[in-house]
């Protein structure tokens, strides 16, 4: 009996969260071109995406970006959270105090005042900032994925690759690297994501001309979204879940 | 002296972060506390008595409120479902949550448009099923709603994290001693569970207090919150003092939530992540 609330409940809440997901899912079927009705199934929305160049260029944008600020983020997070590791506790708390600033202020500040810094020092606006500003917001997600991993390795095994006659490279690559992994790659997946489905930061820092898909779809709003976009998310988002799919199976475990 | 050296991998970060994070929240103090000439001024802060914009600091605070409360409500019962099933189940939990966020925010904002119309979908369920329509698009209902949506999983990670860190012999050890079901709740789960549901708090609020994007797509243009009275001024009037003096009045509630966070979670227990 209380199986079965529990069961219901969970379903109901997934339901709420996966709704406006099905509901973009279908609309990218609709052969009308309004969301209000519907007009038949269709296909042409995703054959006329392809020929949409505006599109394909915030998409290219927006994948660009979010790939070299969640690598960039990923790197200068995971060499933090080697420095952190050898640091004093003080020193150590002050450093993730700042990394908790850009998780707990508000987007809009944030982008404010990126938006400022930019201004003030003549920066143009344009792919440039857009990056800077991402690799800023991203690796907070970094040190706070790979952190933990770095608090349970064993600083011995370390000591002994030296011992043994390791360089300091060397025993960091066999011996650090491998159990810093799975959160080194969750935080560069978190970055990743964050970094796509990010759309007040980059209003702020992305000045005219070039746009993202969030930023896109933003100044669509008024003037009805294009059914082109509701075909492309349905792709991107039936991509992601063959991939984790696909992916989830081996790491299960070592994610815990 | 290898510690000495370690440390010395933060140094690309912390110049990253004076630069990118620290100066450009003074950079929000220096714009907002001077005037167009470059003097000194309270004025641009105190801008924020206008009816119209005390207005909206208080429906911004009162909707996120609620919408905190919801989430905590909605959020604390499936985290604690979610927590009890298998350890290797983690990751997909996770990424049940996650995986929305591949299909654009705005977009999926908007899709609640289309659900929520006076002839949308849920209205036609609704009428099929001979139930009284739900009219709750462009309505201050709608954007609650908005914001339960898009942040409900910050409130249920922190809630899972901290709910799954309990050590199951606690809570046998309580029913053992002859506890049942609601005092181990409140005089067990609920205590260890404090840093998670105040960093769910966090994570909903100060977001739901700051948007702008939600109340523009759910509320109509009729409602306006505080984050859609301080965009305009980046973004329309162009006039960054001003827009800057709100933003600092904003920051203070974000402060408060920081130090009550910090308060209640010393160790980043209730991380996200």
């Amino acid at each position: 009996m209380t199986k079965a609330i529990r069961r219901i409940y969970v379903a109901l809440i997934f339901i709420f969260l996966y709704a406006p997901i099905a509901t973009l899912i279908v609309l990218s079927f609709n052969a009308s071109k309004t969301r209000a009705k519907w007009g038949g199934f269709t296909i042409k929305w995703y054959v006329e995406l392809f020929q949409n160049r505006d599109i394909m260029e915030a998409l290219y944008t927006t994948l660009l970006i979010a790939f070299l600020s969640a690598f960039i983020a990923t790197i200068i997070g995971t060499l933090t959270c080697i420095g952190m590791n050898g640091m004093k506790k003080r020193s150590k708390a002050v450093l993730m105090g700042i990394t908790n600033i850009p998780m707990l202020n508000a987007d809009i500040v944030t982008g404010i005042s990126l938006m400022l810094l930019f201004l003030s020092f003549g920066i143009r606006f344009g792919f440039g900032t857009i990056l800077l500003s991402h690799i800023t917001f991203n690796i907070p997600y970094v040190i706070l994925s790979v952190m933990p991993r770095m608090r349970n390795i064993n600083p011995h095994t370390y000591e002994a690759a030296m011992d043994l006659g390791a360089s300091p490279v060397y025993a960091f690559f066999k011996v650090i690297f491998p159990d810093l992994l799975p959160g080194i790659l969750s935080g560069f997946l978190m970055a990743f994501t964050m970094s796509l489905d990010d759309f007040i930061i980059t209003h702020f820092t992305k000045g005219a001309g070039i746009d993202t898909l969030s930023t896109k779809i933003y100044t669509e709003v008024r003037k009805g979204i294009k059914p082109e976009m509701y075909a492309l998310s349905t792709l991107i988002f039936v991509a992601v879940l063959l991939l984790l799919a696909l992916v989830n199976r081996p790491v299960k475990e070592e994610t815990k | 002296m290898l510690k000495n050296k370690k440390k010395w991998f933060a140094a690309p970060f912390l110049i990253w972060s004076v630069g990118f994070i620290l100066i450009p929240l003074g950079m929000v103090f220096y714009y907002g506390l001077r005037d167009k000439s470059g003097a000194f001024t309270l004025e641009n802060v105190l801008a924020i008595g206008t009816p119209e914009r005390l207005k909206a600091l208080w429906l911004s605070l009162l909707l996120s409120f609620i919408a905190t409360i919801i989430c905590l409500l909605l959020g604390y019962p499936l985290a604690s479902i979610l927590s009890k099933m298998s350890r290797n189940q983690h990751s997909m939990i996770v990424m049940i949550f996650i995986l929305p966020m591949w299909m654009n925010f705005l977009l999926r904002t908007l899709a609640w448009q289309t659900l929520l119309e006076k002839t949308g979908v849920i209205n036609n369920i609704l009428t099929f099923l001979h139930l009284p329509a739900l009219n709750i698009i462009n309505t201050p209902y709608a954007i609650i709603l908005g914001m339960v949506y898009n942040f409900l999983p910050f409130m249920v990670l922190p809630l899972y994290n901290s709910l799954t860190k309990i050590d199951p012999s606690v809570i046998n050890a309580a029913r053992d001693l002859g506890a049942n079901g609601v005092q181990t709740f409140c005089k067990i789960t609920l205590p260890l569970t404090v840093p998670g549901i105040i960093s769910g708090i966090t994570m909903v609020f100060v977001p739901a207090l700051t948007t702008f994007v939600i109340s523009s797509l759910l509320g109509g243009s009729k409602i306006l919150l505080i984050g859609n009275i301080i965009e305009q001024q980046f973004t329309q009037a162009s006039n960054w003092q001003l827009g800057s003096g709100l933003s600092i009045v904003l920051m203070i509630f974000i402060i408060i939530n920081m130090i009550i966070t910090s308060i209640f979670d010393k160790d980043g227990e209730g991380a996200v992540l």
